[in-house]
């Protein structure tokens, strides 16, 4: 069993977002980088627990972006996976990344995505993948179970969950439920630094977006506080001023 | 060169986040002078399909095959781009709900068209076609301009406004041979009875500060007099307390409603990612120091267990009256 997980370069939860260069880039002075929670907390942990319980299973990690990602695979590799793919190459167009993780993905029986990024949430490599692979796409997976090489999972959907069987390969997305987040120890960082990060060049496919710039929320105005005594001036606020009621 | 809108349905019903698809749809259509057209699949009334006209969309392509009535990512995905194909579609616009999320990229694949994922506005076609989205979960927008020839929007829930006029609208029914689906479903589990938190407009969620589940019998009241639905907040899903399909936040659901009323929430930032879009934002809050205080447009400090059932009380009333 072949199990590749993406992984991505996102800012820590807390970072204050900001923009330069007239708003077209991303402000990264200061910013902590961490591994997409999804990617980290759901695919990869669970791609994990698949091989504690068949050691034969080989995972690899890929990810798509420049050398500033290193740090971060590297973190990931510490919880686990036998080595590290990047793509060398900077874009934000979810066709380009989603090609070159298709043109690798295609030797592997299973590719594990997150729900969505934290930064860009497109929530659509995992489909552009599976369309590029002629492959099967669970969204939203909630619960993933191997039962020899038929993938058991349940997956979110409008309204509720359903449990879908599906041979491999298959793509998946996973968010909470998949798995339980785990803290990487002493012997796995240890063991990361060793561990092969290969470095490949990307294959040529167009882009077909570009971000243009970035905008900020307006300023909210301020809350108005009502007093705890008087309950029926707030559901008057909402009704007649806010007209939310 | 047209518009075509995938309008998705669930036994035989049309789902709010596709009206809002189809409304959007129609002002892009407009914007650009040319024709709305819709894709239907799997069993729904001819009627129901002709009346979505009222919504804006001129014509229907209804592929009535009986194995679409379960959402197939790769079926659904090959239908709608070969439609579009088919009828010159120049944009496809797809609701960016579960659905969506899963078969948006396919599309997008299958056309080797453009896709931003999570619009909330209508395309900027001054310079380009520049579309609006979230980004950051929230906590910024990002311009994105799609350069490919044909373009896909996924539209976030609760993001445009559903508009209704006089119409109806041409249907076009249509049997297509399709393959096998790879994906078998072996068990559905839908909630019944509840407002979709992604759909709702108003959401009631409750954090830490009501210490346990055995205390949202408050929040809930509330909640059913609003017509609203219940969400939480990251711990709370974590302990249990409540399901996680209503853990609210940066790594939970992203919602925009009418108004949120966020009852012992702190208004941590990861939490305030998720619902920062929301139009109205009411906190109740026992600590006149908690952040969420600086985000809110009302706030009572005051003590949940007795500001709840007073809120629900007073609605009752304005209900009534
Ligand atoms: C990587 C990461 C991702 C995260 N993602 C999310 C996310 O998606 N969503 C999310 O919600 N959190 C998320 N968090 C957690 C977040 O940082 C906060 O810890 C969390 O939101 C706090 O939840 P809370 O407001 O319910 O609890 P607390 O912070 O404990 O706040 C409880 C509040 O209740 C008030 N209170 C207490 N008693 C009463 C009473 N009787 N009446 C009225 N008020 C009362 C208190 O004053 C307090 O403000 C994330 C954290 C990290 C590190």
């Amino acid at each position: 069993m072949k199990i590749l997980v993406c992984i991505s370069k996102t800012p820590d939860t807390t970072s204050k977002i900001a923009f330069k260069d007239g708003n077209t880039k991303f402000e990264e002075a200061g910013v902590q980088w961490i591994i997409n929670p999804y990617d980290e907390w759901y695919s990869l942990v669970r791609a994990i627990e698949l091989k504690e319980k068949d050691a034969a299973t080989v995972i690899h990690l890929i990810t798509v972006g420049g050398a500033d990602c290193d740090p971060v695979i590297r973190k990931a590799l510490a919880l686990g996976g036998d080595e590290a793919i990047r793509v060398n190459a900077d874009s934000s167009d979810s066709f380009y990344i989603a090609s070159q993780i298709a043109a690798i993905a295609k030797e592997y029986d299973l590719v594990f995505t997150g729900k969505e990024t934290i930064d860009y949430n497109g929530s659509s490599i995992g489909a552009i993948v599976a369309e590029l692979m002629d492959a099967p796409y669970i969204s939203l997976a909630t619960k993933f179970e191997l039962n020899g090489t038929t993938a058991v999972v349940n997956r979110e959907i409008e309204g509720g969950e359903e449990v879908n069987e599906v041979a491999l390969p298959a793509v998946v997305s996973c968010q909470k439920g998949v798995a339980e987040q785990r803290i990487p120890n002493m012997r796995g960082i240890m063991a990361a630094r060793t561990k092969p990060l290969k470095v490949v060049e990307p294959v040529t496919v167009e882009t077909l977006t570009s971000i243009v710039n970035f905008e900020l929320p307006p300023a909210k105005a301020g809350v108005k506080l009502v007093p705890a005594d008087n309950v029926a001036e707030l559901v008057r606020l909402l009704h007649e001023e806010a007209k939310a009621i | 060169m047209s518009v075509l809108i995938f309008i998705d349905q669930s036994e035989g019903q049309i789902k709010k986040s596709s009206l809002e698809a189809i409304t959007y749809g129609a002002a892009v259509a407009k914007q650009l002078n040319t024709t709305a057209e819709g894709i239907v699949l799997g069993t729904v009334a001819d009627d129901n399909v002709a009346a979505l006209g009222k919504y804006g969309v001129q014509k229907i392509h209804h592929i009535t095959n009986e194995v679409l009535n379960h959402v197939d990512a790769q079926l659904y995905a090959k239908l709608i781009a070969d439609t579009a194909t088919a009828n010159g579609a120049g944009v496809v616009i797809i609701s960016h709900n579960q659905t969506g999320k899963a078969i948006a990229g396919r599309v997008s694949a299958r056309l080797k068209a453009g896709l931003v994922a999570g619009a909330i506005a209508l395309p900027d076609t001054t310079n380009g076609f520049v579309v609006k989205k979230s980004v950051f979960s929230g906590k910024a927008f990002a311009n994105v301009n799609i350069t490919s020839a044909i373009k896909i929007i996924s539209l976030n829930p609760n993001s445009f406004h559903v508009t209704q006029a006089e119409g109806t609208a041409e249907v076009i029914t249509v049997t297509a041979s399709i393959a096998e689906p790879k994906v078998k479903v072996t068990a559905v589990n839908k909630v019944s009875g509840e407002v979709p938190l992604t759909e709702a407009e108003i959401v009631v969620s409750g954090g830490r500060g009501l210490k346990g589940p055995e205390h949202w019998g408050i929040l809930e009241d509330l909640a059913k007099t609003l017509h609203a639905a219940t969400a939480c907040s990251r711990p709370v899903a974590d302990a249990h307390w409540r399901p996680h399909h209503e853990h609210v936040g940066q790594t939970g659901v992203q919602i925009a409603p009418n108004l949120y009323i966020a009852i012992g929430i702190s208004g941590a930032i990861q939490h305030l990612a998720g619902v920062n879009r929301s139009k109205v934002m009411v906190v109740i809050n026992k600590d006149p120091e908690a952040p969420f205080f600086k985000a809110a447009d009302y706030g009572i400090v005051g003590d949940a267990f007795e500001v709840v059932p007073k809120l629900t009380e007073e609605i009752k009333k304005l209900k009534s009256a």
